[in-house]
């Protein structure tokens, strides 16, 4: 990479979305949103359940272009390109912006198939540069001490919380450079939700994180900036200690302080 | 209206155990029977003879012969089967709409209603003839056109079955899979197919067991001469179909003749049973895998 594309790189944002309206249907769950998300920052959304936040995130890797009924009006941009433009390649994007569900969803297939599974559709067949993938993921996602001897294992064997990191590890071997992660510790106990907060903490020197979370405290813990969704709107968004200590709207207020949601 | 709840359940317990009793006559019949036929024929001769010609004066009991048109039968069948049953299930669920959908099942159960005894004259009077310009040596009676028609009846089984079992596979893997980039054509080869393959292996042996007990269309379009070959050009007789040769004709109860439908009748059985037996032991082997 050339110092000039690397300068133009840390100006723009990373991900842009511009007068994004959605619709299910008749019914508008995303009401004219604009936000810029930087390159290596923890971006959190938070919000009650329903108000669009699942649905704003997973415009990203346009995952929702597969439910009927769904509509959008506006851009997308990641790394100034528009996302829904008529030549995009949904799977090629689909590499450059991984996604880590609400419940851990691995393959029913070994530990090893799970990590390799994106780099054999993409037609990696060499073993040796498999194998070394695979490894470095699995030590990315801090679950390469546990799965060593049990490469061939299940996934479907290992406990919840080790299955989130394999998910993330799965996403990492494709070396993405956004993840999308919709309340990835929603389903995991408190001691494999700190592992994984460690490992976004560490994850974000290499990527630019976009994390979906019911749980205030978590947004707070581990995310640069963090943006308020009520009602399908962007009501406030910014830095993530100045959004928490010092809210201007009266909804982020409440919200924060716990009297709804 | 204590009594009237009793008096119903008692019912419905007379109705079920009509069933269980049916099942078990059945079988006790066909062992009885089938122990005098024994009790005349080697058993050595029954498995090892590849001639059966019971109703001739030179007798051979060898059910390789008629086994062997009942598996090549239903071979071709499944041949055919599978390959459209399955594409038809992953096309249902990964490509048509839900509007679709709605619209093809119907029509996919009606190849299931259709009479055998249509199918089987479908095979003779319109497969065999335009086989037999493809490949003008194809003889009248052969268990080509039996095997492919078929196969088209059993379709809605695997399809229908398949689909069930594809829908049956949480939406968070079709999403795990879609995002890490796969296309529509991986996701159903690479994940879905994989991640319901039980539920598959259930329907293709449901529809063999199908396959297997086809009577009508054998019956008119395989031919009636047992022969012990794998040759799909030529006639040849399946258990089923002979089982009804033997119980038209006027073959004198408690002959040799008679015994041997019940022998016959076993084996089918036999067949069928360890087929069902297996589907029942993959469910119960894979019934865990989602909790
Ligand atoms: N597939 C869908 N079809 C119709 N409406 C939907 C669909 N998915 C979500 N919605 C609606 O859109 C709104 C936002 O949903 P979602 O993005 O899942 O919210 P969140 O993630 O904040 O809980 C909700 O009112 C929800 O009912
Ligand atoms: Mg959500």
């Amino acid at each position: 990479m050339t110092d000039h594309v690397k300068d133009k790189e840390l100006k723009l944002p990373k991900i842009s979305a511009e007068d994004v309206n959605v619709f299910y249907g008749d019914f508008q769950a995303i009401k004219n949103i604009s936000m810029d998300i930087n390159s290596n920052t923890v971006t959190a959304f938070i919000g009650p359940s329903g108000c669009g936040k699942s649905t704003f995130l997973r415009l990203f890797n346009r995952m929702n272009d597969y439910v009927e009924g769904f509509r959008m009006e506006g851009k997308i941009k990641i790394d100034d390109n528009n996302i829904y433009k008529k030549k995009v390649h949904v799977e090629e994007l689909r590499k450059k912006v991984g996604m880590v569900f609400q419940k851990p969803n691995p393959f029913p297939k070994s530990i090893y198939e799970n990590v390799a599974y994106g780099l054999k559709i993409q037609g990696i067949s060499n073993k040796k540069i498999i194998d070394e993938r695979v490894e470095t993921a699995l030590k990315q996602a801090d679950l390469w001490k546990e799965a060593k001897d049990n490469l061939n294992k299940s996934a479907l064997a290992l406990s919840g919380g080790q299955q989130q990191r394999l998910c993330i590890a799965r996403t990492l071997a494709v070396e993405p450079s956004i993840i999308l992660m919709d309340e990835p510790t929603s389903a995991l106990d408190p001691i494999s939700t700190t592992r994984i907060e460690e490992l976004i903490f560490e994850l974000k020197s290499n990527y630019t994180i976009v994390i979906v979370t019911h749980n205030m405290q978590q947004a707070g813990r581990i995310s640069d900036n963090t943006g308020f969704f009520y009602l399908g709107e962007l009501i406030e968004y910014k830095n993530t200690k100045d959004l928490f200590t010092n809210p201007k709207n009266t909804k982020t207020e409440n919200y924060i302080s716990g009297r709804f949601g | 209206m204590k009594l009237k709840e009793k008096l119903i359940e008692l019912l419905l317990q007379l109705f079920t155990s009509v069933t269980i009793f049916t099942t078990i006559g059945i079988i006790v019949v066909l062992l009885f029977e089938s122990i005098s036929f024994f009790s005349n024929v080697s058993i050595i001769e029954f498995f090892t003879s590849t001639k059966w010609t019971p109703l001739f004066s030179e007798k051979h009991f060898g059910i390789l012969a008629l086994a062997s048109g009942t598996i090549l039968t239903s071979l071709i069948a499944i041949g055919i089967a599978l390959p459209v049953g399955l594409t038809i299930a992953i096309y249902l669920n990964m490509y048509a709409s839900k509007s679709f959908r709605k619209l093809i099942k119907p029509f996919l159960e009606i190849l299931a209603a259709i009479p055998t005894v249509v199918y089987g004259f479908f095979a003779l009077a319109f497969v065999t003839p335009v086989l037999q310009e493809i490949y003008p040596n194809l003889e009248t009676f052969n268990s080509l056109s039996a095997g492919i028609v078929m196969g088209i009846m059993i379709i809605p089984f695997i399809s229908s079955l398949s689909e069930d079992a594809l829908y049956a596979v949480p939406k968070s893997l079709k999403e795990a899979a879609f995002g890490m980039g796969s296309t529509r054509f991986q996701t159903a080869f690479k994940v879905m197919v994989p991640a319901a393959s039980s539920g598959i292996v259930i329907s293709v042996i449901l529809a063999i067991s199908r396959a297997i007990g086809e009577t009508m269309i054998v019956a008119i379009a395989a031919g009636q001469q047992p022969q012990f070959t794998l040759n799909p050009t030529i006639p040849v007789q399946t258990i089923t179909s002979y089982i009804v040769q033997v119980s038209m004709g006027d073959a004198p109860q408690g002959s040799l003749e008679y015994q041997t439908i019940f022998a016959a009748g076993l084996t089918l059985f036999v067949f069928t049973f360890l087929l069902n037996s297996f589907s029942f032991y993959v469910k119960k082997k894979y019934q865990e895998k989602y909790e």
